[in-house]
């Protein structure tokens, strides 16, 4: 798999998919689009810097354990659907939105967030877990 | 009220993750397990209470009006196998603590446990078909990394066959869901109680009803689809093997006791006719292998098969006794089967092997265990007064009456082998003397003695309770086959009083959820 085409293209790959799945996550807000499928590009691009540099890169790139990053995600969406109930009583998971400088900021983007660390935490698990045994 | 439906949902998902950022710092990660479990427990009986005292419970998720929105639907079906759940999850913690490794990869087993408890629980609850295929994706992701924590190969392989299969299942459910949304525009369970009553198309109807009957079946491991069950269960740790053996399989059933009560309705001499013969012919294939089994795990594996279909036996007969005996089945079943692994376990650990020939003795060595095993198994081969006969005798007596002598012939020659099977299993483990090459046994140390008996003694007492004092678990049983048989109560927690008595019908729409 290590060939030098996929190395170069991968260096200049990497970050182009990190930043389209950053906007496929932005995007979701009202559109097309998510956390989910966020996530999942980003675990692609991840996937990539496995099979050229090794599973040992990844891990020091991460600076943690991929299951840590699932169990923040999940932290975070939990947290985000109990903002809401919180402030005004309403069932879980109920959006909650306020004004931050004329700027609209609310839960669901929190939400999104956190579905797209638990799948990028969940893909790395596998595919390290995999590259690491096999 | 929202949050007593969603608090079993919640409560897991929450410990999933305290218990993940405790990998690594065993002793603290079991204590939160442990509260956790506990306050799984406690939030299921407030459920139950509820559900008990103020009829069929519904919350919008996120404040969506239903039939747009996540709906979650507690009825007394689904609360009480929600309260059984967390019984099972709560045992299964407190055995895993002798039976799992305090550190490594075990340590993985606290989060996944959770997370699939969460995904039981959601299917149980869920109001909406698509967010009920969702939940066994949950509880599939979950399992499948339970299957493999311990990691040898004999687990590995049984995780690729249970995965493979699961995805067949899964892409199957997904394809009806979809077919069913082409044709009637909701997801809404309760919605499409009304919906699929103005269906035109009756042909297309009872084409998706078999796809589900084919996906969830695959599910609920029945007859010819059961394969990848005795394949898998006996590999994984004993815990994890009885919490599937316990409550996986069950979670197809109830959802076919809910798609085929609830919206599958319109050609029951069709379908129903197609699940009676599936109930037959699982009783008896599952009686049959397990009959032909020398291993403790995987006889019990078989088992499960064969009770699956008394449990569809009671749906398929389609009437209140029926679906009283099926739920009343399933309830007790679920409680005696994690018992008896749990047994196994214990009979494994104590006994030095779980094949039945290298066994012996056990009943000089350990007279409590052999007390502790014999009410579970009897009760599974449904000796009076255990509550395995309660739950045969209603369904029984539920085909006696439509004059199905066949299946009732039926029921009653596989309860008859599965004495036969635990009857063996006594005769071999506890009453021969022990064979020249068995391992020595040794007696419990104190730990072993509390950690892996208390749970098993625990759900002793449930199944001797359920067997003794029958009337209120009957009482709760026959409620909620009354609001399985007459859904209107169903349909009207769901999407208002209105949507019942008034012929009009619900707005149509995109129902979708996800992002």
């Amino acid at each position: 798999m290590n060939t030098l085409v996929l190395r170069v293209a991968t260096r200049i790959l990497l970050p182009l998919i990190l930043v389209s799945s950053i906007f496929m996550l932005l995007r979701g807000h009202n559109q097309p689009g998510g956390g989910f499928v966020g996530g999942l590009i980003a675990s692609i691009g991840f996937s990539l810097h496995v099979f050229v540099s090794g599973a040992e890169a990844l891990r020091r790139m991460l600076r943690t354990d991929p299951r840590w990053i699932a169990a923040v995600g999940l932290g975070v969406a939990i947290i985000s659907g109990l903002v809401g109930p919180y402030a005004s009583g309403t069932p879980f998971l109920t959006s909650a939105w306020t004004s931050v400088g004329g700027v609209k900021v609310g839960t669901p983007l929190v939400f999104d967030v956190g579905v797209y660390l638990v799948v990028v935490g969940a893909m790395l698990t596998f595919i390290l877990g995999i590259k690491e045994q096999g | 009220m929202t949050w007593l439906v969603a608090g079993p949902i919640v409560v897991p998902l929450s410990a999933a993750v305290v218990t993940g950022f405790l990998m690594g710092y065993g002793g603290i990660q079991r204590l939160v397990s442990l509260c956790s479990g506990i306050a799984l427990f406690g939030t299921a009986v407030a459920l139950l209470t509820n559900v008990w005292n103020e009829g069929v419970t519904a919350a919008q998720i996120g404040n969506w009006p239903s039939p747009f929105g996540i709906t979650l639907v507690a009825d007394h079906l689904s609360a009480v196998l929600v309260l059984i759940t967390a019984i099972i999850a709560l045992a299964a913690i407190v055995y895993s603590f002798e039976d799992i490794e305090r550190r490594g990869l075990a340590t993985v087993l606290h989060p996944l446990l959770h997370a699939l408890m969460a995904g039981v629980c959601g299917a149980f609850l869920a109001g909406d078909i698509f967010n009920l295929y969702v939940w066994f994706e949950v509880m599939l992701i979950a399992s499948i990394g339970l299957l493999v924590v311990g990691g040898t190969r004999a687990q590995l392989d049984a995780s690729v066959r249970y995965a493979a299969l699961s995805l067949i299942a899964t892409t199957l459910l997904l394809t009806g869901i979809g077919l069913l949304y082409g044709l009637t525009g909701t997801l809404n369970m309760a919605d499409l109680h009304l919906r699929v009553q103005e269906v035109e198309n009756e042909g297309l109807l009872t084409v998706i009803a078999v796809i589900f009957i084919v996906a969830f079946g695959i599910k609920s491991a029945v007859f010819p689809l059961f394969f990848w069950l005795p394949a898998s269960y006996h590999t994984p740790k004993v815990t994890v093997s009885a919490v599937f053996s316990g409550l996986l399989t069950k979670v197809g059933v109830y959802a076919l006791m809910r798609v085929f009560t609830l919206i599958f309705t319109n050609d029951i001499g069709y379908t129903h006719e197609i699940l009676l013969w599936v109930a037959g012919f699982t009783m008896v294939t599952g009686v049959l292998g397990a009959a032909s089994r020398n291993d403790l795990r995987r006889i019990l594996s078989f088992h499960i098969v064969s009770q699956i279909g008394y449990m569809i036996m009671g749906l398929a007969l389609y009437t209140p006794l029926g679906l009283l005996g099926g739920i009343f089945y399933t309830v007790h079943h679920i409680i005696v089967k994690a018992n008896l692994f749990f047994v196994a376990g214990a009979i494994r650990r104590f006994g030095g092997s779980s094949r039945l020939a290298r066994l012996g003795g056990l009943y000089r060595d350990a007279p409590l265990l052999a007390a502790l095993f014999f009410i579970p198994a009897f009760s599974l081969a449904g000796f009076p007064p255990l509550s395995g006969f309660w739950a045969k005798f209603l369904l029984i007596r539920a085909s006696m009456d439509v004059h199905e002598y066949a299946i009732a012939a039926t029921a009653l020659a596989v309860g008859l082998l599965t004495a036969y099977s635990m009857t063996k299993i006594w005769l071999n483990a506890f009453w021969k003397g022990r064979p020249e090459d068995a391992m020595p046994t040794r007696p419990p140390s104190r730990s072993e003695g509390f950690f892996l008996l208390a749970p098993v003694v625990g759900l002793a007492a449930i199944t001797l309770a359920i067997g003794l004092y029958v009337q209120p678990f009957y009482e709760l049983a026959e409620r909620a086959a009354q609001e399985l048989m007459h859904p209107a109560e169903y349909v009207g927690a769901v999407l208002g009083e209105d949507a019942v008595s008034g012929a009009g019908p619900s707005p149509a729409g995109p129902g979708g959820s996800g992002n």
